[in-house]
C-alpha cells in the first residue's frame, strides 16, 4: 500500500552528463589502480617479470636448436671433439640462461597471481562496502524510483563483473598487451614486410571479432531480455502456483511455458553458436596467416627481395624459421583477448550500473537542532546531562546569531501549515494540508489508497521533503532538526512488517540497541507477541530467515510492534499496523498498545475503524486533501463521508 | 580424478545427480555426441596443425643459406602449406560444426530440463509445494538452469577437448621422441596431484564463499526491502557495522580460495618450464650423441607438445572447479526432479460429482507426518447440498486448512472426507476440483485480459456467462466502467485494480465452474460491507442448489448461515445458527460484540 502511493515514474538520473564524463568502465578501473597502486605497480612489475620467459625462451630455444642444428647438418661423424665440447658449453650456457629466465618468470607469476588475489578481493570488498554505505545513504525518494530486483542486481550481478574485470581480464589483458606488444617488436625487428602481412592478418581478426562478436552479444542480450521474461513468467505461475492447481489449468500453463522456452532456446542456441565459433575462426584466421607468412617469405627469400630490417638486408630462411613461430604466438594472444570480449561487454554494462547507484546524491541532511538528554535544574531551567541522571528529551538548539544555545522540551507537539507536497513537480499529491497533534493526542487518518495517508506521515519523519508550507516540531522547524534525531523521536509501525536475519529478540531489540533481555521480553508482553514466541521451539532465540517467511503476517506485525515498544520513542506512526492481525487478538493487542500511546503523539491510519474510533481527531483524506476532520461522534453526526464509511456504503481500497 | 573428488558428506553422489538430469538429454543426444565428435576431430586437426608446422620449419632449416634452391624451396612450403591450408579449412569446418551443435545440445538439455522442473512443479501437490519458498522454485528453473547449462557445455566441449588433447599430446610425444617423452609420464601425474590437491583444498572454500554470498546479498535485500524501518530506527550505522563485518570476513575467505586457485597457474608454469629445459639440455645432448637418434626438429615438436599437455591439465582442474561449484545449483534442481507429488489421480476414478453434500467423518490431519500437533482434529461434519455454511475464529483455527481437505489439496491424516457420497480421494482430481470450486485466500490473478483470467473457470465460457458471474460476483458495475471493458489488461500480480475489485473477479472466476460447491476463504475482506451482502444475496438466487462455505472474519457475512461453524486451534468448538451461537458460544459472542460494539466493523 505504502509503496503504490509512494511509487513514481522513473525518470532519468540526474546524473547522466556527469557519468558520461569518464567511461565508468576506466572510473572503476583507475578507482582500482589508485586505491591499490602499490599492488598494481608491484603486479605490473612482476607481469613483466613473468613473460620474460616467454618471450625469451623461444628465442633462446630457437637461437639453440639453429645452431645445433646447422652443427649436425652433415651429420656428427663430421664434428671434432673440440667443436662438440663447444657445443655442449653452448647449450650448459644456454640452460644457465633459461633457467634464469625461468625463475625469474616464475617468481612474477607466482608474486602477481598472489598479488591480484589479494588485491582484487580487497578491492572487492571495498567496492561493495562503498556501495552498501552509499545506498543506506540515499533517500527514500531512491528506493521509490528504483525496483528492488534492480538494485539487488548491481549487488548480484554488477559486483561480479568488476570482479572478473578486475581480477581476469585486466591481468589477462596486460599480460597479453605485454607479449603482443613484445612479439610486434621482435617481429618488425626480424621483417618489415612480413610484420605488415601480420597486421592485415590481425585487421581480418579484429572484423571477424567484431562481425561474429557483435552477433554473439546481440543475441546474448536478447537472451537475457527472454530470461527475464520467462522469469516474469515463471515468477507468476509460482506465485499462483495453488490457483492455478484449484482451477485444474496446469495444462494451459504448460502450453504458455513451452511456447516462452522454446523462444528462448532459439535466442540461447543463436547466442551460444555464435560465441562458439569465435575461437575456430580466430584460431584459423591465424593458422591460414602462417601460411600466407611461410609462403610469402619463401617467395621474398628466392627473390632476393630488401628487407629494410635491423639484422639482415634479406629475407633469409633463419629470418622465416624465427618469425614463423612468432606468427603463432601473434594470433593466440589475439585470440585470448578476443575471448575478453564477452567479460569486458559485461562491465561496461556492470560498471554503468555501479556508478550509477554511486553518483545518486545522498539524503542531504542539514539540521543542526539535536536531541540530547537533560533534566531539570534547581531553577526549573533545561540542562543536558548523562544518561544516568536524565530524566527528560530536550532538543538543543543552537542559534548562530547569537551564538545562544537554547533547549526546548520533547513533547510531541506537531503542527503543519499550509503544506503541499509532490513526488513529482507536475503532479500534487497532498493540497494545504495543516493540522495539529498536542502532545498525547491520537490522530487518524482515514481515506482510499492513494489519498495520501501515508505521504503526511512520510512528512513528519522527513523521510520526503514538503514543497510548500511549514512543519513544527515542538515549536521547532523539522527543516532545522537533525534527521536522525528527528526520527530517534518517532516510532513506526508499517503495515509491510519488515523484520531482518537474526533472533526474534535480535529484531525487537533493533528498536534500541542497548536494551536488556527484559525490557524487550516487555516490550513483547505489551504487544500481546510473547504467547506466541514463548511457544516457539527455541522461544526468543528463534533465527528468523527470508523476512520471518516462517511467521505470519500477524505474528510479524506483533513484532513490529514490539520493536516500536522497546524504542519507547514520544511520537509514534501507525501505518496499518493492525491489518493481518485477526479480531480477537486485535483488541487484546489494542490493550497493550493503548498503554503504549499513553502519554504519547500517535497518528494512526487504519483501515478497520473500529481501531480509530477513541481517536482525538479524524481527518478524512480525499486525493490528498482534507475533506473532514473531528472526532468521531462529530463526524458521524456530521453524516458525510466518514459516516459513509463507516456506515459500509463505501469500499476502502 | 572424477570419482576422488566426490566429498564424503554429501548425501546425495553426483552420479545420482548425474542419471536424474541426463533424462533430460533426451532428442539432443545425436548433436551432443557429434559435438563430441567434431571436438575430437577439431582437437585432432589442432594437434596436427604444430605438427605439421615443426615440419615445415623442420624442412625449412634443412635449406642451406648458400644453397637454395628455389624451386625445391617453393614446393616444399606451398606442399606443406597446402596441407596446412587443407587442415585449417578442415579444423574451421569441424570447429563451425562442433560449436552450432554444441551450442544446440546444450541449450537444448537446459530446454528439456526446464520443461521438466515446470511440468514436475505443474504435478506438485499443496504438500509438495508448502516444501519449498516461491522464490527458491524460481531461482531453480532460471539461475540454477543456466548455470547448469553452461557446465554440460563445458561438459561437451572442454571436458571433451582437454582429454583428448593430453592423449593426442602424448601420443605423438611419444611417437616422436620416446627416448625423452616419458619425462611427461613423470610431470603428468605430479601436476595432476598439485591441481587435485588445489581443487579440493579450493572447492570448499568458495562453496562455503558463495554461501556467504548469498548471505550477504540477502542481507543487503532485506536492507532495501526494510529501508523505512532503517531509516526510522535511524539504524544506517548499524547496518553498515554488520555490512562491513560480514562483507570483510567474506573478504578474508575469498582470499584465501583465490590464493590457492592462483597457485595452479605458477604450478603449470614451473612444470612446462621444468619439461622445457628437461627437453632443451638432455634433448640437445642426445642430439650431439652419436648413439641417439633425436634430431633438432624434434625438440621443438616435443615443446609444443608439452604446452599443449599442460596447458589441457589446465583446462580439465579448471572444468572440475566449475562444476564442483555448480555443486549448490545441481542439488537443488535435482531435490525438484526427485520430489515425488504426494497426490495422485486413483486408478478407476470416479468422473461424477453426484450433488454438493460434505461429511467430514473423525478426520484428522497434520501438515507434516512428523508435525507434533494435528492442525484438525477429529473433525465431524455433515453439510447437506445446497447449504450455506459460515466458517469463523481466529488466525491459526485451521478454518482454510478444512476447507482445503474438501477440493483434496491435502489428504487428510485420518479419517476421510466425503463430497457428493464419494471419499474425495477416489475421484479424478479434475472433475472433484471442476465441482468444488475454491476462492483461495491469497488471490491471484495473471497478467492478460479480464476475459482471459475469467475463462481460468470456464475455457468455453460464452460472453454472457462471463457477464453473469460478474453480475453474481458484483464486478460487471466497475468492469464495464473501464474503457476496454472485459478486454481490459491486468498487469502481473494484478496490481492495476484494487483489492476488493480482485477480490470479486477471483469470485466471478470461481462462480463460472459451475460448481456443486464454492468455497470462499476470506474472499470479501476488501469488500465493503454492502456489497459484500449483495454478493450474498446474488449467491443465493443465483446458485442455489450450490453449497457454499464462507470463511470471514466479519460477523455480517456469515451470519445469515444456515450453520455457521466456530473453530479454534484445529478444532470445531461450537456449530449453529447466528442465534443459537450468540447464546452457545462465547467466543463468537466476543467477536460479534467487538465488531457491533463499533458498529460493525469496516476493512
Amino acid at each position: 500500500m505504502t509503496t503504490n502511493t509512494a511509487k513514481v515514474n522513473k525518470t532519468p538520473s540526474l546524473n547522466e552528463p556527469k557519468a558520461k564524463k569518464k567511461s565508468p568502465l576506466l572510473r572503476i578501473l583507475f578507482d582500482y589502480i589508485k586505491m591499490h597502486h602499490v599492488a598494481f605497480i608491484v603486479s605490473v612489475i612482476c607481469i613483466f617479470f613473468s613473460i620474460v620467459g616467454n618471450i625469451a625462451a623461444p628465442v633462446i630455444l630457437g637461437s639453440v636448436t639453429t645452431e645445433l642444428g646447422n652443427a649436425t647438418k652433415n651429420g656428427l661423424a663430421t664434428l671434432t671433439p673440440e667443436q662438440i665440447e663447444d657445443l655442449h658449453n653452448m647449450i650448459q650456457t644456454n640452460a644457465f640462461i633459461l633457467i634464469a629466465c625461468y625463475v625469474c618468470s616464475i617468481i612474477g607469476n607466482f608474486a602477481y597471481s598472489q598479488v591480484t588475489a589479494i588485491a582484487g578481493q580487497e578491492y572487492m570488498n571495498d567496492l561493495r562496502r562503498h556501495l552498501f554505505s552509499h545506498m543506506e545513504d540515499l533517500p527514500i525518494r531512491y528506493f521509490d524510483r528504483n525496483d528492488k530486483g534492480d538494485i539487488m542486481s548491481v549487488y548480484i550481478n554488477d559486483v561480479d563483473t568488476v570482479r572478473q574485470l578486475i581480477i581476469q581480464s585486466l591481468n589477462t589483458i596486460m599480460i597479453c598487451g605485454l607479449t603482443f606488444l613484445s612479439v610486434f617488436v621482435l617481429m618488425a625487428i626480424s621483417s618489415i614486410y612480413l610484420t605488415l602481412i601480420v597486421l592485415l592478418g590481425g585487421i581480418v581478426m579484429i572484423i571477424a571479432v567484431r562481425h561474429v562478436g557483435g552477433h554473439s552479444s546481440r543475441n546474448f542480450i536478447a537472451q537475457q531480455k527472454m530470461i527475464g521474461k520467462q522469469e516474469g513468467f515463471v515468477e507468476e505461475m509460482m506465485i499462483g502456483l495453488k490457483v492455478i492447481k484449484s482451477f485444474c489449468h496446469e495444462e494451459e500453463s504448460k502450453r504458455d511455458f513451452d511456447k516462452i522456452n522454446a523462444e528462448l532456446q532459439d535466442v540461447g542456441t543463436k547466442a551460444n553458436s555464435y560465441a562458439n565459433i569465435l575461437m575456430p575462426i580466430l584460431g584459423n584466421i591465424g593458422n591460414i596467416l602462417y601460411v600466407i607468412v611461410a609462403v610469402v617469405g619463401a617467395v621474398l627469400n628466392i627473390n632476393n627481395v630488401y628487407n629494410p630490417s635491423a639484422i639482415a638486408p634479406t629475407i633469409t630462411i633463419g629470418i622465416i624459421v624465427s618469425f614463423l613461430p612468432m606468427v603463432r604466438q601473434f594470433t593466440n594472444t589475439a585470440s585470448e583477448i578476443a575471448n575478453q570480449v564477452n567479460s569486458i561487454a559485461m562491465a561496461v554494462g556492470g560498471t554503468a550500473r555501479v556508478c550509477a547507484m554511486l553518483d545518486e546524491p545522498k539524503e542531504v541532511d542539514d539540521g543542526y537542532v539535536t536531541l540530547v538528554r537533560a533534566k531539570y535544574d534547581d531553577k526549573g531551567n533545561i540542562v543536558e546531562c548523562p544518561e544516568k541522571e536524565s530524566t527528560i528529551w530536550a532538543w538543543k538548539h543552537p542559534h548562530s546569531a547569537t551564538h545562544e544555545i537554547t533547549y526546548t522540551l520533547l513533547q510531541g507537539d506537531i503542527r503543519m501549515f499550509d503544506v503541499d507536497f509532490a513526488y513529482n513537480p507536475d503532479k500534487i499529491v497532498l493540497h494545504h494540508i495543516s493540522l495539529y497533534a498536542k502532545p498525547g493526542q491520537k490522530v487518524a487518518f482515514v481515506g482510499a489508497t492513494g489519498a495520501g495517508k501515508t505521504t503526511i506521515t512520510n512528512l513528519i519523519n522527513r523521510f520526503y521533503d514538503i514543497a510548500d508550507g511549514k512543519v513544527r516540531y515542538d515549536g521547532i522547524n523539522i527543516n532545522k532538526i537533525r534527521k536522525k534525531d528527528l526520527r530517534r523521536s518517532l516510532g513506526m509501525v508499517l503495515q509491510d512488517t519488515n523484520l531482518f536475519s537474526g533472533t526474534i529478540m535480535d529484531n525487537i531489540r533493533y528498536g534500541k540497541l542497548d536494551a536488556t533481555d527484559e525490557e524487550c521480553k516487555a516490550a513483547a508482553k505489551l504487544a500481546n507477541a510473547d504467547s506466541f514466541i514463548e511457544r516457539l521451539p527455541k522461544g526468543y532465540d528463534t533465527y528468523i530467515t527470508n523476512d520471518g517467511g516462517n511467521l505470519s503476517q500477524g505474528q510479524r506485525q506483533l513484532l513490529s510492534i514490539a520493536r516500536a515498544a522497546v524504542n519507547n520513542a514520544p511520537v509514534l506512526i501507525l501505518d496499518e499496523a493492525t491489518s493481518s492481525i485477526d479480531t480477537r487478538t486485535e483488541k487484546i493487542v489494542t490493550e497493550g498498545m493503548d498503554n503504549l500511546m499513553k502519554g504519547r503523539t500517535v497518528f494512526v491510519i487504519a483501515h478497520r475503524l473500529s481501531t480509530i474510533q477513541n481517536s482525538d481527531v479524524i481527518m478524512v483524506l480525499d486525493h490528498g486533501t482534507i475533506i473532514e476532520r473531528g472526532t468521531h461522534d462529530e463526524l458521524i453526526a456530521k453524516k458525510g463521508t466518514y459516516y459513509q464509511l463507516y456506515t459500509g456504503a463505501f469500499e476502502l481500497e | 580424478m572424477k570419482k576422488k573428488k566426490v566429498p564424503k558428506e554429501e548425501k546425495v553422489g553426483y552420479l545420482q545427480i548425474a542419471k536424474e538430469l541426463s533424462k533430460c538429454v533426451r532428442q539432443y543426444k545425436t548433436p551432443s555426441i557429434l559435438s563430441i565428435v567434431f571436438i575430437g576431430l577439431e582437437t585432432l586437426f589442432e594437434c596436427l596443425i604444430p605438427f605439421v608446422m615443426a615440419q615445415l620449419i623442420n624442412t625449412l632449416t634443412k635449406y642451406d643459406e648458400s644453397g637454395v634452391n628455389s624451386n625445391e624451396l617453393l614446393t616444399t612450403v606451398l606442399l606443406y602449406g597446402g596441407i596446412l591450408l587443407a587442415m585449417a579449412v578442415c579444423s574451421f569446418a569441424c570447429g563451425l560444426f562442433a560449436g552450432r551443435v554444441s551450442a544446440k545440445a546444450s541449450v537444448g538439455f537446459a530446454t528439456n530440463l526446464r520443461q521438466d522442473l515446470f511440468y514436475k512443479i505443474s504435478a506438485f501437490s499443496f504438500t509438495n509445494i508448502d516444501k519449498f519458498s516461491v522464490s527458491s522454485l524460481v531461482t531453480r528453473q532460471t539461475t540454477d538452469i543456466t548455470y547448469i547449462q553452461l557446465c554440460y557445455m563445458l561438459l561437451i566441449r572442454i571436458a571433451m577437448r582437454s582429454p583428448l588433447m593430453l592423449i593426442f599430446s602424448v601420443v605423438m610425444a611419444a611417437v616422436m621422441a620416446p627416448s625423452m617423452a616419458w619425462i611427461y609420464a613423470l610431470l603428468i601425474p605430479i601436476l595432476a596431484v598439485i591441481f587435485l590437491f588445489l581443487i579440493v583444498k579450493a572447492v570448499p572454500i568458495f562453496t562455503r564463499v558463495f554461501d556467504r554470498y548469498d548471505e550477504l546479498n540477502e542481507s543487503v535485500e532485506e536492507n532495501v526491502r526494510g529501508i523505512r524501518v532503517v531509516k526510522t530506527y535511524t539504524r544506517e550505522d548499524f547496518e553498515k557495522k554488520k555490512f562491513f563485518k560480514a562483507s570483510d570476513d567474506m573478504r578474508d575467505q575469498f582470499v584465501v580460495g583465490e590464493r590457492l586457485l592462483a597457485l595452479t597457474n605458477p604450478f603449470l608454469t614451473f612444470f612446462m618450464y621444468v619439461s622445457m629445459l628437461f627437453i632443451v639440455w638432455f634433448g640437445s645432448y642426445l642430439v650431439l650423441d652419436p648413439n641417439s637418434s633425436i634430431e633438432v626438429g624434434q625438440i621443438s615438436a616435443l615443446i609444443t607438445y608439452g604446452a599443449q599437455i599442460l596447458s589441457s591439465l589446465m583446462m580439465l582442474s579448471m572444468v572440475f572447479v566449475m562444476i564442483a561449484m555448480s555443486t549448490a545449483c545441481l542439488r537443488r534442481v535435482y531435490e525438484v526432479l526427485v520430489e515425488q507429488p504426494t497426490i495422485h489421480n486413483p486408478e478407476n476414478p470416479v468422473k461424477e460429482v453426484k450433488d454438493g453434500s460434505i461429511v467430514f467423518d473423525h478426520v484428522s490431519f497434520k501438515y507434516r507426518p512428523d508435525a507434533e500437533k494435528f492442525a484438525l482434529s477429529d473433525v465431524n461434519l455433515t453439510i447437506h447440498p445446497g447449504e450455506t455454511i459460515g466458517i469463523i475464529g481466529g488466525t491459526g483455527s485451521s478454518k482454510s486448512t478444512l476447507v482445503n481437505l474438501i477440493s483434496r489439496f491435502y489428504d487428510v491424516s485420518e479419517g476421510k472426507v466425503l463430497v457428493g457420497g464419494v471419499d474425495v480421494r477416489n475421484y479424478d482430481i479434475e472433475t472433484l476440483r471442476q465441482n468444488v470450486s475454491m476462492v483461495l485466500q491469497k488471490n491471484v490473478l495473471f497478467s492478460g485480459t479480464i476475459k482471459e483470467n475469467l475463462r481460468w473457470g470456464n475455457k468455453n465460457a460464452t460472453d454472457e456467462e462471463i457477464k453473469e458471474a460478474c453480475h453474481i460476483a458484483q464486478a460487471d458495475t466497475f468492469v464495464e466502467s473501464f474503457p476496454k471493458k472485459y478486454d481490459s489488461p491486468i498487469l502481473q500480480g494484478g496490481t492495476n485494480v484494487s483489492g476488493g475489485q480482485k477480490q470479486r473477479l477471483c469470485i466471478a472466476r470461481a462462480i463460472l465452474k459451475k460448481p456443486k460447491v464454492l468455497i470462499m476463504d476470506d474472499s470479501t475482506s476488501a469488500v465493503d460491507t454492502k456489497t459484500d451482502a449483495f454478493i450474498r444475496e446474488g449467491l443465493k438466487s443465483s446458485l442455489p442448489g450450490t453449497t457454499k462455505i464462507i470463511i470471514a472474519q466479519r460477523v455480517s457475512s456469515v451470519q445469515e448461515a444456515d450453520k455457521i461453524l466456530v473453530m479454534d486451534d484445529g478444532k470445531i468448538v461450537n456449530m449453529g445458527t447466528h442465534e443459537e451461537l450468540l447464546r452457545s458460544s462465547p467466543i463468537y459472542k466476543e467477536i460479534y460484540d467487538l465488531q457491533n460494539r463499533v458498529g460493525g466493523e469496516q476493512k
